[in-house]
This record gives C-alpha cells, structure tokens and sequence, in this order.
C-alpha cells in the first residue's frame, strides 16, 4: 500500500484462497521477522505463549493436574484425567515420527497395542507368569523399540506414501494377528482372540501396587513430565535438529551429511518405545485387553491430538490430549448429553465470534440465528404440526430453551434426521465457496440446520457424531491451517 | 485348517472361478487408485469408502423400486439402473472430494492430503453409520442361489446357476466378469484414444507443462476422479450383488486390497492394476480355500509387503526416477 493511502487496493481474486502459495516465502520472512501482528483473541494468546517459558508451562500443566485428584470423583478422574495424559502420551511419541521426523507412520496404534499385550502376556495369569512392572515394563519398552526398528529398516527404501501405506498394513496386520489368528502357545491362545487378556496385573514397583485411580494418575502424570523433558532436550540436540531438517527436505539433508537413513530409523524406534510404554500403562490400569482397543478409531484419535496441537511442538501435544479427550468425554454415550449440547452451542458461538466482523455484523448473524429459529418453529407449527413438538434426548439446563427453538421431530418421521444431515454437508460445502456478504447470510440459516441437525440425530448416536466430527476436524485443520494451532507454518521453497 | 490331502482339481477350479471374481472387483477399485495416483501422486484412502458408498447407492435404488423380493420394474432393467444409480453417486463424490478435500492442498507439504484423507474416509464411514444404522444391510435373495441354492426365489435371474464338471458359476459372477471387462475395455479406449485421455497421460506426465500447453489440469483432475470413483462405484453394486450383504466399514479392507492390487501391479499403471487385481484376488480365494479364511487378510498384507520390498515400482511399474 502506497504512502497517503490513494491508491485503491486491488479488488481480491474470487479464488485468492485456493491459490498456491508459492513464492510467499514465510520462511524468510520469519527469519527478519516481517511477521504479521497477529491482533484479537489469537495474537494474545500468541504473546502470552511466546512470553511464558517452556519451565514455567510444564509447571503451570503439573500443577493444575496434581489437583484433580482432590477434587474429581473416580470415574471422573479416569475417564478425563487418566485418558488425556495417556493420549498426550501417545501423542508424544508420535509426535516424535511424525512431528520431529516427518515420517507418516499410520500403524503407530500397533506399536501400543504390542506394548499393551506384550505387558499382559509377563504379567498376568495368561501364562501364570507374574513379573513385577520394574522388570516388564523396560523388557517391553526396549522390544517394542525393536519392533520398531524392524519396521524402519523397509522403510529406509520406501517413500513417503509408500511408508504409510506399509505401516498401515503392519497395523492392520496387528489387529488381525490378534484378534483372529490368535496362534496356540503353550497349550493355550497365545492373544485369547475376541476375548483378549484379562486379569492383568496392576502396576507394581518393588512390593508397592498401584492400585488406586489416583496412585495411576499420579504415576502417568510423572511418566508423561519424564518424557516431555526427555523430547524437550531431544528435540533442541543435535538429533532433533537433525530430524527437522529431514522432514523439511530428505535430499538436501542427505546433501548436507545427514545420515538419514540411521535417523528414520532412531525416530521410528522412539516413537514405538514410547507407545510401548503407554501400552503397558495402559494395559495395567484397564486390566483388561482386546484387540478392539487398538484399532483404526484410535489412529485417528491420536492423529487429531498431535495435528490439533501442530506437528513438532510438545505444548501443542499436550494441549491437543486436553482438548480432544475432554471434548471426546462429553460425547461418549455413557456421559450425560447435557455436556456435550452445552459444548456444541459454545463452540458455534465462538466459532461465529471469532469468524464474523465488526460486531454490528456478528450481532445481526446471531439475532438472525435466533429468530430464524423462532420463525421456523412458529412456521412448522402452523403448517404441519405433526413434524414438531418432539422430546429433547436427555434435557437439562439448555432443554426449555431448545424445545422452543429447534424443530425436533417426533419419533415416526424417521428419515428426517438423515435428510437433514445430508443437507447440512451439502450447505457447508457450498458455504466455504461463498464469499462477502452472501456468505454472512448464508451462515444464519446453516447454523440454524447444524442446530437442528444436532438435536435430531446427533445427541442420539453421540458415539457416530465424534468420530464424524473428529473425520471433518481433520479435513478442516488440513485445508485450513496444516500447521495445526501452534505449529509453525511450513512453505515449499520454489 | 484341515489341508486338503491330495491335490483336487474341482476345488482349484472352483477357487479360481471364485478368485477370479473377486479380483475383478479388486482390479476395478485399483483402478481409481493408480489414475489417481498417477496424475497427483496422491494416495486417496477415502477411495475405498467410495466403493462402500457406491454399494449403498445400488441398494437405496433396489429399494426405491420395490425391493428384491418385489421388484416393481424388470429385474435387467432393475440391475443396470443400480450400476447407473451407484456410478453416477459414486463418481459425483468423488468429484466433490477431490474438489473440498484435496484441491485446496495441491501444493502443501506431501503429508497434509493424506491426513486429510484420512479424515474423509473416517467422516464418509461414520456419516453412512448415521444414515444406515451399524446392521448389515442386505440385497437379499438377489443372491441368485449363492448361499442357499435350495431357496430359489422364482424369478427371471435367480435359479442361475450353471455347474460346469462340479464348479458351481453364478450368473452374477458371469455378469461381474463380463462387465468388468467391458468397463476396462472402455478405459483403455478412452485413456489411450479420446482427447481427455490424451489429457491425462499429459497432465500425469507433467503438470505444469501440461498447464502451460492450454491444458485445464484442474478439469482433468475432476475427471480423474469422475472416472475411478465411477468404477469403484460399479465395484460396490458389485459386491452387493456377490455377497449380498453390505456395511459401513466393508470399504476400509476393500480399499486396502484394491490399493495392494494397484501397489502389486505397479502404481500409476492401468493394466498393472487389472493384473494386480485378480492376482490379488486369486490370492485371496486361495489362501481362503486352502489356509483358511482368518488367515487370507494376513496373506493378502505379506504380498503387499513382500512386494514393496523386493520390486517396490510393481510388476509393470517402471522405475520412478526422482528429480531434484
């Protein structure tokens, strides 16, 4: 923009989003620091995280988990408090291969699942053998690693799509290895097929069990500050340094004496020793496991925690861990749908905050929203009364409001829900391509149909909504921001 | 497992008649794989989700003319509308893939677009798990006497089934074969004489260059996607037809399979595919018949890896050379 501002700006491309972004080369840019001010919600939180030292944010993490055992109840504590630092620490370690690495490792799941079995099978009584969690939990780390390793070494020969497609397999394999081929050993199913293993041993160091929800939790909790600092070091060495450069270029990093070959495999080793790790954590709090519990579902899942977070960075991880199991907790079936109606209602607020501006805008979006509603509602009733009127699933505070507002029907209009549903992908879809004010006019009647959608079908299946929500985070974070909320962004240098 | 003591030819027939099927729909899903993957260099995980919800086309179309038990139209004219219905489904999803999940990241770092693939194929499973419930959807006694030959429902196509020297062939397994070989005719036409097949090889042999010469890449991409989700889609009708029941998650092991088929005959190559199926496909039919069907999976992925790591560009693939 010119001094004095008389120059008019040039109308933007119609397709300015879907524009390469080659040439825009954010890594210089970083380097002299010609970065945007990043104003609003975003660039406080960006100041706040770049003034806070990594010490003290470990500090701030430790401190406020060590509390939730004073307050949570036992289920609560291990279905929030127990999950997300195990997730977190999943995310760790793949956070190393995919992250730090660059290597796309879709049978990581596999790797926990061998640590979880490989637990059960020293210290349970599927073969009688008892041994204590200080001797299996480093046999199983170390052989895990090795699994690993023995993965790694075809990989140093496959590219990128090649090496995920493999460890795909490998995963797939796992879970079918498991599950139904189950070889006989000693007399006995060496996996205990469907069934799995039960009556594994509890955590146990030197005669001391650890048996209460909050022994487990704290004990995790240390596990997973040993390996944040562990990776924190990691990360800065020479190795860490040495993996970012062969995710941003393997043939430049070649080109420079990287020994990249020993690297993929070091990272792959890593990776699979922390799952292993976690599988043994894991297996030894649950007591119990199937090969169900390993499967594709929780790929994804961990995949959202370290891309939520932003590849490479450790706060991010564990940020993601939070975020996903907490708002996975409030969509499982078991839980109470008040939650997760309240956290549904939140973030499309926040969304609409956040997305529309100035505020005169963002307040007609919202009072449109909710006359539309009432419109609607009023609408229905008069014209066909039959399709409204229907019982909110599971009421609570929201449920007045919402009855009022959203058409629910009433169960014999069966198909409507699934139209509905239908129609609300579609009108997202045709959304992201509006533009100007179109699109501000277009999100009040969407908004509306996510509502709708939501109460109709969504709050029955909540287990199918979160992993539908979770397929379309993914999507969403890739096309919209692939570096995940605190990663750093990466350009292709042309 | 009880192996079979001496060698007997009807059960190889019968496997090889069996496989033989199956890898023709194998063959048609890596298919979309290998265009797809030779014109973006793209793995499309969320290919194999398309097939599953080709499959779920074919059977909405079956029940909005009445059902199998009560077809309201002619039973050919009943089966060719459903492989119409699924195609056109099929390949319009493709179409809006391609356009919302991939396009936007053409030029992002080769991890993004598999993740987000992934995430489609994960949102595509779970949205047709809303829609159709988690139980086994049926296209029932269209099983034309598969399962139980002794229930003929009467009807123009269901008491077929010819037995050649102890080898039972289905009509259906006859109609699979015949098709796939017309579809895969049709393709090697249209690639190698039409003017968007002229496009494409151009556009997979280099883009930009291609663009530089008029040619509409994004517009060939679309069709790229058009045309394999189309045959994945005809796939999934397929299979209904083949074993009668059809799920949500059917797609997941499919599109592994298919991708095996299209990675075994070398990735990017039509006819490495079509090879690769039914070599994928024999596979599997044997390994079922002679080892046992909870081994076959396990088999099927020892091939893929086996074959990855000895001859990585596949059986017809040629030796991919990177450019720095």
């Amino acid at each position: 923009m010119a001094p004095g501002g008389d120059i008019p700006d040039l109308p933007t491309p119609p397709d300015a989003v879907d524009r390469p972004r080659v040439g825009v080369d954010e890594w210089v840019a970083q380097v002299e620091e010609r970065r945007d001010r990043y104003t609003g919600l975003a660039g406080l939180t960006r100041r706040i995280a770049s003034v806070v030292p990594a010490p003290v944010r470990l500090g701030l993490f430790v401190g406020f988990a060590a509390t939730l055992p004073l307050w949570m109840g036992r289920g609560d504590l291990f279905t929030y408090g127990i999950f997300t630092l195990l997730y977190a620490l999943l995310g760790l370690g793949l956070n190393v291969v995919v992250g730090f690495a660059g290597l796309l490792d879709l049978g990581y799941i596999a790797f926990f699942g061998f640590g979880a079995y490989f637990y059960a099978e020293l210290s349970s009584e599927q073969y009688g053998i008892h041994w204590s969690a200080a001797a299996s939990i480093p046999v199983v780390v170390v052989a895990t690693a090795l699994l690993g390793l023995v993965l790694g070494i075809p990989s140093r020969r496959l590219l990128g799509d090649y090496l995920a497609i493999v460890t795909l397999f490998f995963g797939q394999a796992f879970v079918v290895f498991v599950n139904v081929g189950n070889p006989t050993v000693a007399g006995k199913g060496l996996t205990g097929g469907p069934n799995g293993i039960a009556d594994i041993d509890p955590l146990d160091f030197f005669g001391y069990e650890l048996t209460s929800r909050a022994q487990q939790f704290y004990f995790l909790l240390l596990a997973v500050v040993l390996v944040l600092v562990g990776l924190h070091f990691l990360s800065e060495s020479r190795t860490g340094r040495a993996w970012r450069a062969l995710r941003e270029d393997p043939l430049a990093a070649e080109a420079m004496t990287i020994p990249v070959k020993r690297l993929k495999l070091m990272a792959f080793a890593f990776g699979a020793g922390i799952a292993g790790f976690a599988g043994c954590i894991f297996a030894a709090v649950l007591t119990a496991v199937t090969a169900g519990n390993f499967d594709l579902p929780l790929l994804i899942t961990i995949y959202a925690v370290v891309i939520l977070g932003g590849f490479g960075s450790l706060t991010g991880v564990v940020l993601g861990a939070i975020v996903i199991n907490v708002s996975f907790q409030f969509l499982a079936p078991e839980n109470p749908q008040d939650n997760a109606r309240l956290l549904f209602y939140a973030i499309t607020l926040l969304l609409l905050v956040l997305s529309v501006r100035p505020w005169w805008r963002l307040g007609a979006v919202v009072g449109g929203i909710v006359g539309l509603g009432f419109v609607i509602q009023l609408l229905v009733e008069a014209v066909a009364p039959s399709w409204t009127g229907g019982p909110v699933v599971e009421g609570g505070r929201l449920a007045g409001v919402v009855k009022e507002w959203v058409v629910i029907t009433p169960p014999g209009h069966g198909r409507f829900g699934s139209f509905a549903y239908v129609g609300l992908v579609v009108a997202i879809l045709i959304l992201t391509r509006l533009r100007g004010w179109i699109r501000t006019v277009a999100v009040v009647p969407v908004v509306y149909l996510a509502a709708v959608v939501w109460e109709n079908s969504f709050v029955e299946q909540p287990a199918v909504a979160r992993w539908i929500l979770f397929g379309a985070l993914l999507v969403t974070l890739m096309t919209v921001r692939p570096q995940g909320l605190l990663g750093t962004p990466r350009v292709e240098v042309v | 497992m009880d192996l079979p003591l001496a060698f007997n030819s009807e059960l190889a027939t019968q496997l090889f008649v069996n496989g033989l099927t199956l890898g023709s729909l194998y063959a048609l899903i890596a298919l979309g794989y290998t265009m797809v993957y030779g014109i973006l260099k793209l793995l499309n995980f969320a290919h194999g989700d398309v097939y599953m919800v080709g499959a779920f086309v074919g059977f909405g179309v079956l029940h909005l003319f009445g059902g199998p038990l009560s077809p309201s139209i002619a039973v050919a004219l009943l089966i060719t509308l459903m492989f119409l219905g699924a195609m056109l489904g099929a390949g319009a999803l493709g179409v809006v893939i391609e356009r919302f999940a991939y396009r936007p990241l053409r030029d992002a770092p080769r991890i993004a677009p598999l993740i987000s693939a992934l995430g489609v194929s994960f949102f595509l499973q779970n949205s047709v798990l809303l829609l159709f419930g988690a139980s086994f959807r049926s296209y029932d006694s269209f099983v034309l006497g598969s399962a139980h030959p002794e229930q003929f429902v009467p009807g123009p196509l269901s008491d077929a089934v010819f037995v050649v020297n102890g080898v039972r062939v289905q009509l259906v397994q006859i109609l699979v074969l015949a098709m796939t070989l017309g579809l895969m005719v049709a393709l090697t036409l249209l690639v190698a004489r039409s003017r968007i097949g002229k496009a494409m090889r151009a556009t997979a042999f280099d883009r930009e260059a291609a663009a530089m010469m008029g040619i509409d890449v994004d517009r060939v991409i679309a069709s790229t996607f058009l045309i394999g989700s189309m045959l994945a889609g005809a796939a999934g009708v397929m299979f209904g037809l083949l074993f009668s029941q059809i799920f949500h998650f059917m797609g997941f092991l499919a599109g592994l399979k298919g991708f095996t088929a299209a990675v075994v005959g070398g990735i990017g190559s039509i006819p490495g595919a079509m090879l690769g199926g039914i070599l994928v496909g024999l596979a599997e039919a044997y390994a079922t018949g002679y080892a046992g069907g909870r081994w076959s999976d396990l088999i099927v992925f020892g091939i893929l890896i086996f074959v990855l790591l000895v001859r990585p560009s596949g059986l017809l693939g040629t030796r991919a050379i990177q450019k720095v």
